[in-house]
């Protein structure tokens, strides 16, 4: 009987610690999060091609720039707490890829250049880097084939 | 107007991973190599084009972008070069974003120390 009440005592204890997901404000917190990161991409990529640069070179920019811009507030320790306030908006767009690619080689310097940074550095971006080419090289494969057999 | 709709589809995109995150045990990891390969996907089958030409950035920032853009590589390479063009058109395409990222990460490590967590 005391046993049972320990064990309703604890998972009352757990209900309570586990932290509740409000799955609708998470959603507007990302909502508002990404946009505003694609806001910031469209200005870059407005900006470039206002000064005559062809589309892909200006997506280039935006890309390059939107980088800097993360890895710097990765460094300065200010993009942890964008990612904690709007969740999959600071995961989702090309800021949080480099976020994962600085952060972890900042984090691992003390065990040197090549253990350290160097592996580190592709925690993420090596599994994103793989499976995108891997997917794009199997799609290419495919697309390959359908041409030289002349069906597209 | 193309920033108002690089700032709804943009966002839209990001809160309906929001749900992946956190209805699922997915790692934040997962969901980006999932994103990359939805976004490949999407591009060999023609939809991820023409929804970038109308959303722009809001397309083209999120991680399935880079996806799309991979995608796109290979195919004007092989439309270029025939088969070798499957191994040059992915990187090519993606050269800017993955060695800025690699380089400013670098360059962070040399330059910022290790923060405590809050």
């Amino acid at each position: 009987m005391d046993k049972q009440k320990q064990q309703q005592a604890y998972e009352n204890y757990v209900k309570q610690k586990t932290p509740v997901h409000n799955l609708p404000l998470n959603m507007a917190k990302a909502f508002v999060t990404g946009g505003a990161v694609c806001l910031l991409g469209q200005c870059i990529l407005n900006f470039c091609k206002s000064q005559g640069l062809d589309k892909d070179i200006s997506g280039g920019w935006t890309s390059i720039l939107l980088i800097l811009l993360s890895v710097l507030l990765t460094g300065f320790n200010i993009y942890p707490g964008i990612a904690k306030w709007g969740g999959a908006g600071a995961l989702v767009p090309i800021t949080g890829f480099a976020n994962s690619v600085a952060s972890p080689a900042i984090e691992y310097q003390k065990e040197g250049q090549v253990m350290g940074i160097g592996c580190k550095i592709f925690t993420i971006a090596g599994p994103v880097i793989l499976y995108g080419i891997f997917t794009s090289w199997v799609l290419g494969l495919g697309y390959w084939i359908l041409k030289i057999s002349n069906i597209l | 107007m193309d920033y108002i709709n690089a700032f709804w589809v943009g966002g839209l995109i990001c809160a309906l991973v929001q749900i992946l995150l956190d209805r699922t045990k997915l790692m934040p990891g997962r969901i980006m190599v999932l994103l990359v390969c939805t976004g490949a996907v999407l591009g060999a089958l023609k939809i991820y084009q023409p929804f970038q030409d109308f959303a722009g950035a809001g397309a083209s920032v999120p991680l399935a972008g880079f996806g799309n853009l991979l995608w796109k590589g290979v195919k004007e390479a092989v439309d270029k070069e025939g088969f070798i063009g499957i191994f040059l058109g992915g990187f090519k395409a993606s050269a800017a974003g993955i060695s800025a990222a690699l380089v400013f990460g670098y360059l962070a490590a040399l330059i910022f120390s290790p923060k405590m967590k809050k």
